[in-house]
């Protein structure tokens, strides 16, 4: 995946997550990640970023 | 703004001359007629006096102002912009005084999550960016235009009015003595932002404004860090905010910080909150000593521009055709870029050696350059004041990601070094489909190491053929086209251009390539270098 691609995947979703609006937010974005997990076919990979993506939600190293 | 007690132009670096309006014998001669007005002493009017002079065209330079701007505002000149200044001769002030640099980093919550380097190498005759405050880039400028007797500069005459006549336009100008009017075959608007010359005109910049504010302060500290741009998101001294930290020569420096939205922007430029706000930022970077404040501002982005940047008699030319916002560091660098490409454009067309149809391109080049900028500072603004929840989540996203992933890290890119093409100008040629790569027409040139020197050293004002073949570089000049000088380049320049024994790259006075052959003929470039000057059929 190239640099541009990444950038239209990341516009994609802003637009995405604005468009069903906050209350529907966390909703929209599990669905999103099981359909991408499935899309993927790689179940250790995706149980691996599950953890990953936990990390460094409200804290950087420096707090 | 200044600290309590300082005028405008009391500086802790920077002694600010004094202009006096025309006096003496120069008030006899002030209603004659002018072939070329600019409006605006600023970076983008000088530079424009200077393209011209240097095609032997006279210009009057009228700004309202007494001295240069006050405060540093823009600081940061790209590459395009010292090839501009080695093109009129004066680019060994700026290197002297600038400082260069390569790298940027960014830090979300202290902790880094990006380096990134701008494309640069030994074959490369200058840095990607430089930094040097906006009145050294005034200074420089006007030493040059000071020395060149084709430029005249009236300080403290402001445009108060313009008439369109059937030869140009009919101008008012206001100084402390008088109102006067004076007729001017062509005008350059090159005042800025708030342009009375577009107000007069009753023009409006069209486009889009951003919701973010900064404060942009410089201060002067001894402070140990390379030129290195740093951007620190989400830092302790401003949760959910953005800084922005570039070093100036003279010890300066340039911090910018976001504010909240329940931040009212008075409140924010308050001397004591900004002197609140910049010690913040300086306990976040581990500086301890002492520090001065120079001079402080609040912005905002925008992305604005005029549908055309010619009106009648009238070229709008830097900040009065658009507006782009600072994350892109495009404002200068685009307006120096206008004032070159409407400067030999001009020049040209009012030395005979090409038809008006020429100036046409100002606008088609231009603006889109605009129009790319845009579309990459967007990129960059979204990233640096989200616009919306969605925007911001994906934003937070990214930087949380970027802790542990690096390819996260690389969408806090603010992309500073897109290089803009001329592809589609009225005045480039179509490609030479022979070629499978290299510059293409409208594209910068790109530089080139010669011998011991650089390639833009060696160039001559004009149109340049580039010629493989010494037997070409001789028939070209043969024919003794003013305006046009061929040279030849070494057997093997380099993948670069994916030349073969016979090709030519034909380029434009401001360096972008014009056309270009795979196997190119004397009559081939001679007849381009024509067509490019819009000559085609013109028996004189």
């Amino acid at each position: 995946m190239t640099q541009a691609d990444l950038e239209r995947l990341y516009e994609a979703m802003a637009h995405q997550i604005d468009s069903v609006g906050a209350d529907h937010a966390p909703l929209y974005l599990a669905k999103l990640a099981l359909l991408l997990a499935h899309h993927l076919d790689d179940p250790e990979t995706a149980l691996r970023s599950i953890a990953d993506a936990a990390r460094s939600l409200d804290a950087g190293p420096a707090r | 703004m200044k600290p309590a007690g300082k005028s405008a132009h009391e500086s802790l670096y920077f002694d600010y001359p004094h202009f006096e309006p025309p006096t003496g014998p120069a008030r006899d001669t002030l209603r004659d007629p002018v072939t070329v007005a600019i409006i605006g002493a600023g970076p983008v009017g000088l530079t424009a006096a200077l393209a011209l002079a240097q095609e032997g065209v006279r210009s009057v330079l009228f700004d309202d102002k007494a001295s240069f701007n006050d405060g540093s505002r823009a600081i940061c000149l790209s590459r395009a912009s010292f090839h501009i200044f080695q093109a009129l001769g004066i680019v060994g002030a700026f290197e002297g005084k600038a400082l260069g640099w390569t790298t940027g980093r960014s830090f979300y919550r202290g902790q880094q999550i990006l380096e990134f380097d701008m494309p640069d190498s030994p074959s490369e005759r200058f840095r990607p960016m430089y930094n040097l405050q906006q009145q050294y880039i005034e200074q420089f400028l006007h030493d040059a235009v000071a020395a060149n007797p084709l430029i005249e500069t009236r300080w403290q005459s402001a445009l108060t009015g313009i008439r369109d006549t059937p030869d140009g336009a009919v101008l008012t100008i206001t100084d402390p003595v008088e109102s006067y009017d004076l007729p001017a075959r062509w005008v350059l608007a090159c005042d800025g932002a708030r342009s009375a010359t577009r107000a007069l005109r009753g023009l409006r910049l069209k486009g889009e404004n951003y919701e973010g504010r900064y404060v942009i302060a410089d201060i002067q500290m001894d402070h140990e860090y390379p030129t290195i741009r740093r951007a620190l998101f989400d830092p302790d001294c401003r949760r959910g905010g953005t800084v922005l930290i570039h070093k100036q020569p003279d010890d300066l420096w340039r911090i910018d910080y976001q504010l909240r939205d329940d931040e009212r922007t008075e409140d924010a430029m308050a001397e004591s909150a900004v002197r609140a706000g910049v010690a913040a930022v300086l306990r976040d970077i581990g500086h301890e000593g002492p520090w001065e404040l120079e001079w402080w501002s609040v912005y905002s982005a925008n992305t604005l521009a005029l549908d055309d940047y010619r009106d009648g008699a009238v070229f709008f030319v830097g900040d009065s055709a658009h507006i782009v916002p600072i994350f892109g560091v495009r404002g200068l660098n685009n307006g120096l870029a206008d004032a070159a490409n409407i400067g030999w454009k001009l020049g040209w067309v009012l030395t005979g050696r090409a038809g008006p149809q020429l100036l046409d391109s100002y606008t088609a080049e231009r603006r889109s350059a605009t129009l790319d900028v845009f579309a990459n500072a967007t990129k960059s603004a979204r990233f640096m004041t989200p616009p919306s929840p969605g925007w911001t989540l994906m934003r937070d996203a990214a930087l949380s990601l970027a802790l542990d992933h690096p390819f996260a890290g690389d969408l806090a890119n603010p992309r500073q070094f897109t290089p803009f093409t001329y592809a589609g100008s009225p005045a480039v040629l179509a490609d030479d489909p022979a070629f499978a790569s290299g510059p293409c027409p409208g594209d910068l040139m790109p530089e080139a190491r010669l011998d011991a020197g650089f390639l833009t050293d060696r160039l001559q004002p004009g149109f340049s053929a580039l010629c493989l073949d010494p037997a070409l570089t001789r028939a070209v000049n043969d024919a003794a086209e003013v305006g046009l000088i061929a040279m030849t380049l070494p057997a093997t320049p380099g993948d670069h251009l994916d030349a073969g024994p016979a090709t030519a790259y034909l380029l434009c006075p401001d360096g972008h390539v014009a056309a270009r052959w795979k196997s190119a003929s004397a009559a081939l470039v001679l007849e381009a270098f024509r067509a490019l000057t819009f000559r085609t059929g013109d028996p004189s």
